[in-house]
């Protein structure tokens, strides 16, 4: 019985604050493979203690002063090792003090070094997305290949390879400066938008939405809010991933079909999360100059006030989708642009603007001929409707998304 | 930590105005002035053209094979290179973008493997 409650209250603890631990122990350390063995050291010795000694009161202090331990033994046992780290990384280690043993409270969090070190743009952006849910989600390989639908071996080689890369090249393990900030934090904002992203609408396999990765970008949203509380873009980052979530449980139905906004039960959107989500909006906007994640968090800010699609201020949707275009212009947004163009203006505006589009950088992008399908639909052009769903279905991967464009062509 | 910063052009870029040239080589001589400032330089060379590359292998039966021209298939080519004594791999991306190479074709960042056994 205790046995179980504190193999649970590790894993509890563990997957909570591995990341802040591994970030102290990478910035004493100043290597990452040594803090991913150590952490993980320390966490079989707490499933050895605790069920015999009980949890201590300071969960993560115990683990921390643990996982020092084992380095400084490892690095003795290691005398080559211990050379190298120590020409590598004088500079680094002369500069953090002891660290304090007590209090959680009283351990910095290091983990915005983490994620700029994991969101280097030096690594490949399938690379930076494997160590942040690694390294900052607390995930194992097996799960982080998981959910990328790639083999354990693969995934686990692709990470040492990355590792390697970190330390051969020296990334520093450090938060850009002020000036080279803003060039360097929509990079880390993409990698957990990216997350997301594969987690709502799988470019691949049976389910539509992979809970478990929305989840994870949600979490990982937080810690950075929590650490950057000012960068009105992570606050944008957050609330358009609530507000966008806050619909999952309308989007599937009991099936497991997909829902479109039109037809979903709003009365099953995450109350919760909307009311988080709008506050976050509002401080995203409050800034000079609006950034990509604040106003598309405020459009789906504007789709989460609406009762109903007809009641939907389409005109302030589109509106917003103008300065989108001009903040971060994107054929995928003058796509979505053009979609709120026909809620406003009706389908035949619609079908105007979504021919203006360059519909060359959509190649291969199945929304494109879906948008048009729907539109001629609603026009009653049923042929070209039925020859659009097609194009789209040679497109489509995701097998729920394949299953809502075969019922609509069945339904013309 | 030492980094290797290749400067790489393009064989088929449009060749350089007088003008353009000149501003080039201004930008160089500048670039090479700050790295030297900033007491980071470890070497630096400028290649001779492409066109005067020669390219050299040894077969399994020890046979030489000696051709004209540079290895690599791609049109990319070394134009030359800076080995610069660094901190950590941000500032050496930092010196690369410098680089009025990184403006003309790209720089590729490569650190230098530390043999030292200690």
């Amino acid at each position: 019985m205790t046995g179980g409650r504190a193999a649970g209250s590790v894993e509890a603890v563990f997957r909570e604050e591995r990341g802040r631990l591994l970030a102290m122990l990478v910035r004493q350390f100043g290597d990452l493979d040594l803090a991913e063995d150590v952490t993980s050291d320390a966490i079989e010795a707490a499933l050895e203690r605790w069920p015999v000694d009980g949890v201590p009161s300071t969960p993560v202090a115990w683990l921390l002063t643990t996982a020092r331990r084992k380095a400084v033994d490892r690095l003795r046992r290691d005398k080559a090792y211990a050379a190298r780290l120590a020409i590598m990384h004088v500079e680094a280690r002369q500069l953090v003090p002891a660290a304090p043993e007590g209090e959680t409270d009283d351990i910095p969090d290091e983990r915005l070094r983490l994620f700029f070190t994991c969101c280097h743009p030096a690594l490949s952006i399938e690379v930076q997305t494997a160590l942040t849910l690694r390294c900052l989600a607390g995930l194992s390989t097996a799960e982080v290949a998981r959910a990328f639908l790639v083999p354990e071996a693969t995934m686990a080689q692709r990470i040492v390879r990355a590792k390697r890369k970190i330390s051969g090249t020296r990334i520093p393990f450090r938060v850009p400066e002020a000036d080279e900030l803003a060039g360097r934090l929509p990079g880390v904002l993409r990698i957990v938008y990216l997350i997301f992203t594969e987690g709502y609408a799988a470019s691949a396999g049976e389910d539509l939405v992979r809970a478990d990765l929305t989840a994870e970008a949600i979490r990982l949203a937080r810690i950075l809010h929590q650490l950057l509380p000012a960068e009105p873009e992570v606050s944008g980052l957050l609330a358009l991933l609530l507000l966008v979530d806050a619909r999952s449980a309308a989007r599937v139905d009991a099936a497991g079909e997909l829902v479109s906004l039109e037809d979903q039960d709003r009365g099953l959107w995450d109350a919760d999360y909307i009311a988080e989500g709008r506050d976050l909006v509002v401080t995203a906007l409050c800034g000079p100059r609006s950034g990509p994640y604040a106003l598309q968090a405020a459009i789906a800010a504007v789709h989460a006030e609406a009762a109903d699609i007809a009641t939907t201020d389409w005109p302030q949707v589109v509106a917003l989708y103008d300065v989108l275009a001009r903040v971060s212009p994107s054929p995928v947004v003058e796509l979505n642009r053009a979609v709120a163009v026909a809620m406003r203006d009706g389908p035949q505006a619609g079908l105007t603007a979504l021919d203006a589009l360059d519909a060359n950088a959509l190649r291969g992008y199945h929304l494109l001929p879906a948008a048009r399908a729907d539109l001629l639909r609603r026009l009653g052009r049923t042929a070209e409707a039925a020859t659009a769903y097609r194009a789209a279905l040679e497109l489509a991967g995701n097998e729920r998304e394949r299953a809502f464009l075969h019922k609509r062509l069945a339904n013309l | 930590m030492k980094y290797m910063l290749l400067i790489i052009g393009t064989q088929d870029a449009d060749p350089l105005t007088a003008e353009a040239g000149q501003g080039l080589m201004e930008a160089f001589m500048a670039y090479h002035k700050a790295v030297c400032d900033a007491g980071i330089m470890v070497d630096s060379n400028v290649l001779d053209s492409f066109e005067t590359a020669t390219s050299v292998q040894v077969g399994k039966t020890g046979e030489r094979i000696v051709t004209d021209g540079p290895f690599a298939e791609t049109r990319e080519y070394l134009g030359g290179y800076y080995i610069l004594d660094l901190p950590d791999l941000d500032t050496a991306i930092d010196w690369a973008a410098r680089c009025p190479g990184a403006r003309a074709g790209r720089v590729e960042v490569r650190p230098i493997q530390d043999f030292d056994p200690s």
